[in-house]
């Protein structure tokens, strides 16, 4: 059975944790697992990002992400994929997502990977807040953001 | 009809939901957004600029054509940044 895993929670996490886990879970006939960490980064170079604080919309989120998550096992045929979500306040260099995929073969694990994560930036209802030096910022989205998806668009 | 407001509408408007019994001419998320608009001056300059306001009515994303009934849920946000 093909099933998507999504979890949004404040709780910190550690990506190589969260892998092991995702990995030995998996089936006999897995011979694909592709994963990939977000981190908080300093958006603008040198403006003192002190922390980030991630505002997001409860049960529209872990609706999106569903919706997305099923997207990807059909779309490339996956045996499993985990999409983890943070939200609250994080430091620089702290994960914020964590997405996991597996498949018989490497193609569709990379690909259902680049896609959960392109999906997610445009459809996932989360905002960032930066807190810098001269103090907060919400970020902007990104035009490369919305050409990422659209590339999915058949 | 339940509206929620995040991340800087939020702000703007100084709440993070509110009930609000629309007039009979509201029907679609523009006429709402219109009719927020009037009681939020702030709301109404977001609107103002194109594509900055986006809704999502019960928990999916909508455009602005989208029709409302008055057991919806209608948020409004700018355009997600998450990931």
């Amino acid at each position: 059975m093909a099933r998507a895993l999504v979890q949004v929670q404040e709780m910190a996490f550690t990506p190589g944790e969260e892998l092991d886990a995702f990995i030995r879970a998996g089936r006999a006939d897995e011979g694909a697992v592709v994963s990939f960490t977000g981190l908080v980064r300093d958006m603008a170079l040198n403006d003192g990002l002190k922390a980030l604080t991630l505002e997001h919309y409860p049960g529209m989120t872990e609706r999106q992400l569903i919706a997305i998550a099923d997207e990807a096992l059909t779309r490339f045929g996956l045996h499993r994929c985990l999409v983890l979500h943070r939200y609250g306040r994080m430091s620089l260099r702290e994960p914020i997502v964590f997405v996991a995929t597996s498949a018989a073969h490497r193609g569709s694990a990379f690909e259902a990977a680049c896609f959960l994560m392109d999906w997610l930036k445009t459809k996932a209802p989360f905002w960032k807040l930066e807190e810098t030096a001269e103090g907060e910022r919400w970020v902007d989205a990104r035009a490369e953001d919305d050409a990422a998806a659209a590339r999915w668009v058949s | 009809m339940k509206v929620r407001y995040f991340a800087w509408l939020r702000q703007r408007t100084g709440c993070t939901g509110e009930e609000v019994d629309p007039p009979e001419g509201v029907r679609n998320v523009a006429d709402l957004m219109a009719y927020l608009g009037g009681r939020h001056p702030r709301f109404a300059e977001a609107c103002a600029a194109s594509g900055v306001v986006r809704c999502a009515v019960n928990q999916e994303h909508v455009g602005p054509e989208h029709p409302l009934a008055p057991t919806d849920e209608v948020a409004f946000f700018p355009p997600v940044t998450g990931g």
